[in-house]
This record gives C-alpha cells, structure tokens and sequence, in this order.
C-alpha cells in the first residue's frame, strides 16, 4: 500500500512538471498581454533539441541548455512575426505549433529508438532516503525543483515587483503603458521569449527524464493543456500549480486503471487527465469578477504606438 | 557693449511654433503656436475637434508632429516619447484617462513613477496628498470599481507627486463636483506659486476666467485669438471660440399636472454588483411624459448602479421596480428596453457608450438597429444605418469624416454629440442620460440641452444625472439628489437654489461655500 502511495505522488509530481513550466511560461506572455498558442511547437522543438545534444555530447546538462535555447528561438520567431509584423496572434501560434511538430520530426528521424543520457535523480544522503517522504520530496531530478523555484519566482515577481507590475499593465492596457513611456514591444518580446525558454525546458523534460527517449509528438497535446491550464486557472500562479498536479493525479489513475484491466475503453482512459483537468478548474474558476480581475484585458492584441 | 545674459532673463517655458499634425482626411493641427510662460496658469481654449488634445499630446510625445518646433527652457528638444516628457518635467492628465482597470490605485500611481526612490513608502504619500489636496482615494482598489470621478483624481494624484514644471490638463475637471473643482483650484494655484507652470484645457469658461492668467484660442485646427481670460466675458470668449452668437435655450411651458408618468421607479432596491459600489436604497420616483428630472450628487453615491438598473445592464430585482410606459421592465436587458421605447446614454463614452474602433455606422446600428428598423430579415440594413448615421452627424453636429470614420477618431465632445443624438434620434419615450454634456463645448452643450428639451416637448419622460449643477438648473423641472444610494424627494426647481441642492449632496458647508461662488459665477456670465 505505502509503495503504491508512493509511487502515486512521485509521478504524479513527475507527470506535472512538463505541464507546470510549459504553463508558467505562458502565464508570463499572456500576462503581458500576448496569446501564444505554439507551446506545443515550443515544447516540440525542445524536446528533440535537448535529446539530440545530450545524445551527441553525453552531457544532459548541455542538452538542458539547448532545449532552453531552442523554445527561445522559436519564440522570438513568434515575436517578431506577432508582435512587430503584427500577424494575428492565433495564427502564429497555430503555424509555430505546427512548425515545431513537423521540424522536430524532421531532425529527430535518426533518433528514434536511442536511448539517451537521463537527468539524474537528485541523491541527498539521509533525506533521501526516509521512507516516503524522501521520495517523494527529495527523490526528483532538478528540473522538478527548478519548476516550483521559477514558479514561486514569477509569482513574487507579479505581486511584489516593479518588473512584474509593468508586465501586468502592459497586458491591461497597452496604449495607458505606452502613454505613461513604457516600451511596449521590448517588455513583450522578453516575455514571449521567456515563455520560450520554459517551453523548451519542459521538452527536454519531456525526452531527457519523463520518457528519456525521442518519440515523434511525444508531448502528446501537453502544450495545449498548458495553455488551457492558464486560462482556467484564471491567470493565478498558484491555480497553475494545483491544475498541474490534478493533471498528473489523472495521469496516473488512468494508466493505473488500464494496467488493472478494468474494461472502460482505453480511449476514454486517456482523455480523462485532459478532460478532467479543464471540467475542474472551469469550476473553480467561474466567477466573473474574478476573471476580469485576472485576465489580461489586451490578450491577442497588437500593440500599434499610434502617430 | 551689450552683454548677453540668458541664464539671468529666462524665456519662456515653452514656446512652441508652427506646429502641424495631419490626420487621414482631417488637418487637425495647422501652423499651431504656443507660448507658456514660467509660473503661469495658461488655458487653451477651442470648440470641439478644434485640435486642442492633437497640440498637447504632440508636446507629451504621444502624437509625432508632421512639422513644428519645440523649444523648452530657451532649448530646441524633439519629445519622441511621453517618457522624454517626463524627463524634461512635463506632466499630463489624459482626457481620457489612461489608467489600468485591473490595477489597484497604487499601482496605478506607481508606474507613472520613473524610479525606485519615489515609489517607496507611495501609498502613505497617496493618502497624504489625496487627503490634502481634498482628492479622496481608497490606495487598495481596483480602478475597475471605480466611477469616472474617482479615476479622474487618480490622475491628477499620479501628476501632482511627479512635480512636474509643466503640468498639462486636459479636461480635468469636466466630472469634478463644483467643491472638488474649488479645491482643485487651490491646489493649481498653489503649484504655480511654487514654480510648476499649468498648460489647461477646460470648456468651462467660468473656471478658466477665474483661474488662467493668459489664454490660447483654437479654432479648426488654427490658432484665433491670445487674450486675457479675466478681461473678457464668458460670452466673449466663447464667441471667438465658435464664431457665433450664443443664447440661452428657450424656457419650456411647465407641464401640465395632469401628465401621466411615463417612468416610474418603485422602491428599487439593488446591491451593487461592484464589491465597492453604492448599494441602491428604495428608491422611487415618477416622471412624467414631458418632463425633465435631473438628478444631482457627487460622484460615487450610486449613479452608475442607478442608470444600469434602469438600462437593464443589471436586473432591477422586481419586475415591477422599473415600469416604462406602464410596462414593468426591471428585468428586461437594454434591448427589450430599447423595444418599449427606453433609450439610454452612458457616461463612459469609450467602450461603454460606443466601440471605439468601430466605424459611427457600426455604433449607430447598435443600439438603433430595432428602434430604426435598421435590420432586414436578419441582414444589416447598410443604407439605412448610413443615412441614420448620416442623419445623427448632420443633425448634431458632429465634427468628422462621416459614417465610416472609427469612433476613436472623433475627438471627446463630438463623439459625445453623436452618442446623444444616436439616443434622441430613435424618438424615445423615456430617456436616462448620465452626464449629457461631458467634455462638450458651450456651442454644443447647447444643441444638446436644446435637443433634450426639444424631446421632452414632445411627450418624453426625461431623467438627467449629472454633476453639473448649472446644466441641471439649465434643464430641470424638478431635482433630485441622489446620496449614498439614496434618491432625496424632488424639488420643483424654482423652488430649489444651488445652496440648498448642495447640501444635499453632500451635507458639508464647503460645497455650500463653493456652490454659493459657482451660483455667483453664473449669474455673473449671464
Ligand atoms: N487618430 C485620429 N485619426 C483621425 N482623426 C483624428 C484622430 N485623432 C483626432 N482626430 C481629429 O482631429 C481633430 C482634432 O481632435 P482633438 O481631439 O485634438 O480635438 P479637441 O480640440 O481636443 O476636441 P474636444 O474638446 O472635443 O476634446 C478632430 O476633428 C478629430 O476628429
Ligand atoms: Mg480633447
């Protein structure tokens, strides 16, 4: 029963983390008021970024870093064909998702099957080793940490910085940031870029310590639940990470369930974490004060400093 | 010999020549100048869509000049940017506000601040100015929650801990009660006194004869005229300002007793659906076919729940609450409202009364579509909503390109032309209009106020809410107060004087005071 719980936790924190840091990145663009929609692609692209290095060079940590860099590119690609071209957001997103699932496959063609150098599990000698407790709290690899870090990190930095609240008023009212001098565009492109970067991340999550493997379109839909996540959890860090973990719960359950046997058709198995997870946080989230309060108003908007 | 001194004799502050700014099919700034000189209170004057808001955002670096030269303290400087502005110490207050809903007040105040140092300790700074000054500001709410006239001493707050040279107001005080204005007042005074030069725009005559030492009149984009405020009357000033003679709208016959109500209001009690509102507190009122209401008070006691619970934004609670023409409508929605011929103008022109970037035709057809027939088995009827359009712009006079043109193009006061017009056009038999004349110049306060009689003339039960004591003397046949949710029994208004209407509102001897100087001041103008 313990070995069960534990194995419960540990995954379900493990199946949480790709979606949490695909989402805090996005929460940072939508929050400056832009709606990218290609954290799949980004994710995508990540993924194999980071396995190839890794596969090449032995070095998971250099993978980490080409992961990070190739979410970033793609979101400058997004930046500059939204932000200053001005292209509708939601067809540049949709194109960068597509993009990136189709580019990923192209380069990952040769690493089908191989397998990888895996992040490595953290090791803290004692702590580690309590029963369930260390497991489950100090049994993961660093990016799981790091998720909760730059999670808690953006969270402060919206309630109690000055950066964080020029981000939020950029996403409330482009003209009033513009009017009162602050540059627009440059606060969008490092946010979007941002977003990028923990996109990125979240992919080499995905091939380097999830499934340390490449798969075509590993990431199985998780950049959509991210971006789905942010909008029901009311552009609220914290939500971020409670629809993460109920996500991950989901995940386990149903695998569990499948591998149980239980005859429930394995489609309707597979959809339950992303349908579950949408239908719950719609609930908590209904209220519309809140969500005027939350969203921000200038989402999808170009911003045109008007002559 | 001659030795030259700048340093010791000073230029002016601000001298601006030759100042051009075309827009698509609008020239609205051509050869403009400008000259502010140091210390002093300078008004620049114009009818609406004379170019005034174009000539002040050029000098805030909102709107990029075709041509024209800026000189600053003796020195040439281009403003790319309103942060540029900020650096030379130049402060604005927006016509319309340029403030973040989703952000508390300090926030808001906190990014209009450059640097670190001047945001600490900023919301005890906030409470100690707005409480000085007599601006009231709540430092933790959320702008959302907030009426026109709260938002509007947000602003002011914001510019006045910049301390700025040149402090810039456009409009300010077109929402401000008549005792927010006089403390408004000391508080400009006293900042010229300490040096900061004030560049004011303000269709108020009366407030710019008591406050400016010089003026700049505009006209179409031109410059008309530089004169002395104080040395002319307000009828003289606004005469160069429109080129025509002004006159009073004519008194209507007061109606007969026997009118039956057209718009009654009985015991209508809401919460407010905003976490800071004013809770509506049995309120019950009869207007009749007409007649003209107008209702008085200070900004934030419950006129924005009023009008919505009689537009059918929110529902009134009982059916019964809201009766049109006999008809209960406290929960009909705007439209089956507009259906039993209710029309409604809102006070927020931008997002709220029109989409601003919609074309007038598109914004005539929202909310004239079933009163004008303007949709044809389910399709948009775009000729007729073109001539209705055209017909609002030509009746109003509305300053613009025409039905295409978006609303955000059309400066403050005619898109308020065209939004009341767009109401009275649709031939209502109940109109609610909150703040008819915002932003609008005499000339066109007076087509509106004569469009608003004219309507009552015809049979319809009219209620004004404004802040504007003057408009509703101007307009009313009976007035009532509305405080803290509560609407006061009316008055006749030959019975009414300002001294005691402003007690009413707001039960302290400062607005008795200064409603006192108002009356002063126009029985002074006429
Ligand atoms: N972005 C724009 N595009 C096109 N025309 C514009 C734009 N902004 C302003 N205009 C036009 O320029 C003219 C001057 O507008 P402006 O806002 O400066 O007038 P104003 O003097 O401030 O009037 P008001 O007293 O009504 O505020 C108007 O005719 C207006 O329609
Ligand atoms: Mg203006």
């Amino acid at each position: 029963m313990t070995e069960l719980l534990v194995a419960f936790l540990v995954s379900t924190v493990a199946a949480a983390t790709p979606l949490l840091l695909a989402a805090t990145g996005e929460l940072v663009a939508e929050k400056a008021g832009v709606l990218n929609l290609g954290v799949e692609g980004m994710m995508l692209a990540g993924a194999i970024a980071g396995f190839a290095t890794a596969n090449e060079t032995g070095v998971t940590t250099l993978g980490v870093l080409a992961a990070l860099l190739a979410g970033t590119a793609l979101a400058l690609l997004f930046a500059v064909v939204s932000l200053t071209l001005q292209a509708n957001q939601t067809a540049t997103g949709l194109a960068l998702t597509i993009f990136g699932r189709g580019f990923s496959a192209l380069l990952g063609a040769g690493y089908v099957g191989i397998p990888a150098p895996t992040l490595p599990k953290l090791h803290i000698p004692l702590l580690s080793d309590i029963p369930i407790l260390g497991p489950v709290v100090f049994g993961h690899d660093i990016l799981v940490y790091l998720s909760f870090a730059i999670l808690g990190a953006v969270a402060w930095c919206f309630r109690s910085t000055h950066l964080g609240l020029i981000l939020r008023a950029v996403g409330d009212s482009h003209d009033a940031a513009h009017a009162l001098g602050y540059a627009v565009l440059p606060i969008r492109y490092a946010a979007v870029a941002f977003g990028g970067a923990l996109a990125g991340l979240a992919g080499a999550y995905m091939s380097l310590a999830y499934t340390p493997l490449w798969a075509q379109d590993m990431t199985a839909g998780r950049g959509w639940v991210a971006v789905a996540l942010v909008t029901f959890a009311a552009w609220r860090p914290f939500w971020l990470l409670i629809g993460a973990w109920f996500f991950g719960a989901l995940m386990y359950l149903s695998l569990y369930v499948q591998a149980l046997g239980v005859a429930v058709p394995s489609a309707l198995l597979s959809a339950l974490p992303y349908i579950g997870t949408v239908v719950v946080l719609v609930l908590i989230s209904r209220d519309r004060r809140l969500i005027r309060l939350h969203r921000p108003a200038m989402l999808g908007r170009p911003f045109q400093a008007r002559a | 010999m001659l030795v030259r001194n700048e340093s010791i004799a000073p230029g002016p502050l601000l001298a601006m020549t030759g100042m051009t700014k075309q827009y698509p099919g609008c020239l609205a700034n051509d050869q403009v100048s400008l000259t502010v000189e140091r210390n002093q209170i300078h008004a620049l004057l114009g009818e609406n869509g004379a170019g005034k808001s174009t000539l002040v955002k050029m000098i805030y670096g909102v709107v990029k000049p075709d041509a024209g030269e800026i000189v600053w303290e003796g020195q040439k400087v281009t403003v790319p940017n309103p942060g540029a502005a900020q650096r030379l110490g130049i402060g604005m207050v927006f016509q319309h506000f340029s403030l973040f809903e989703a952000l508390t007040v300090t926030e808001n105040i906190a990014l209009g601040l450059a640097t670190a140092k001047e945001r600490v300790g900023l919301r005890g700074r906030i409470l100690q100015i707005s409480t000085e000054y007599g601006l009231p500001l709540d430092p933790d709410r959320v702008v959302h929650d907030l009426s026109v006239g709260e938002r509007q001493r947000i602003e002011i707050v914001r510019c006045l801990l910049q301390n700025p040279k040149l402090l810039i107001m456009d409009e300010p005080t077109s929402v401000l009660t008549p005792s927010e204005v006089q403390k408004l007042f000391v508080t400009l005074r006293r900042l010229a006194s300490e040096g900061c030069s004030i560049l004011y725009i303000s269709h108020k005559l009366e407030e710019v004869r008591a406050l400016c030492s010089a003026a700049t009149i505009m006209r179409l984009g031109r410059n008309v005229a530089r004169c002395a405020p104080a040395e002319k009357t307000v009828k003289e000033l606004a005469e160069i300002m429109i080129n025509m003679d002004l006159h009073r709208p004519t008194p209507r016959p007061p109606v007969a007793s026997t009118a039956p109500p057209r718009l009654v209001v009985d015991r209508l009690t809401i919460r407010s659906h905003n976490q800071f509102g004013t809770d509506l507190k049995d309120i019950s009122l009869s207007i009749a076919g007409g007649e003209i209401l107008g209702i008085a008070g200070i900004a934030g006691n419950g006129q924005s729940e009023l009008m919505d619970a009689l537009s059918g934004e929110i529902s009134a609670g009982k059916p019964e609450s809201v009766l049109i023409d006999g008809v209960a409508a406290g929960h009909m929605g705007p439209a089956d409202r507009r259906r039993i011929r209710g029309c409604f103008v809102p006070e927020e022109r931008n997002g709220h009364g029109a989409v601003t970037t919609m074309s007038l035709a598109d914004n005539a057809f929202l909310s004239g579509y079933l009163r004008g027939a303007l949709v044809r088995f389910g399709v948009i009827d775009k000729k007729r909503t073109f001539v209705f359009a055209e017909n609002i712009i030509r009746r109003f006079d509305v300053r613009t390109t025409g039905p295409k043109a978006e609303a955000r193009s059309l400066s403050g006061g005619n898109l308020q032309k065209f939004l009341v017009g767009r109401e009275v056009l649709q031939d209502p038999s109940v109109l609610v209009i909150n703040q008819p004349t915002w932003g609008v110049d005499a000339g066109a306060a007076l087509a509106i106020h004569e469009a608003i009689m004219a309507l009552a003339q015809g049979g319809a039960a009219v209620m004004i809410i404004s802040q504007d004591l003057d408009e509703i003397f101007v307009l009313a046949d009976r007035i009532a107060v509305i405080a803290g949710g509560r609407v006061s029994e009316p008055v006749a208004t030959r019975y009414a004087t300002v001294e005691s209407i402003g007690r009413l509102m707001g039960g302290t001897s400062v607005i008795a005071d200064s409603s006192a100087e108002m009356a002063h001041a126009l029985s002074d103008a006429r």
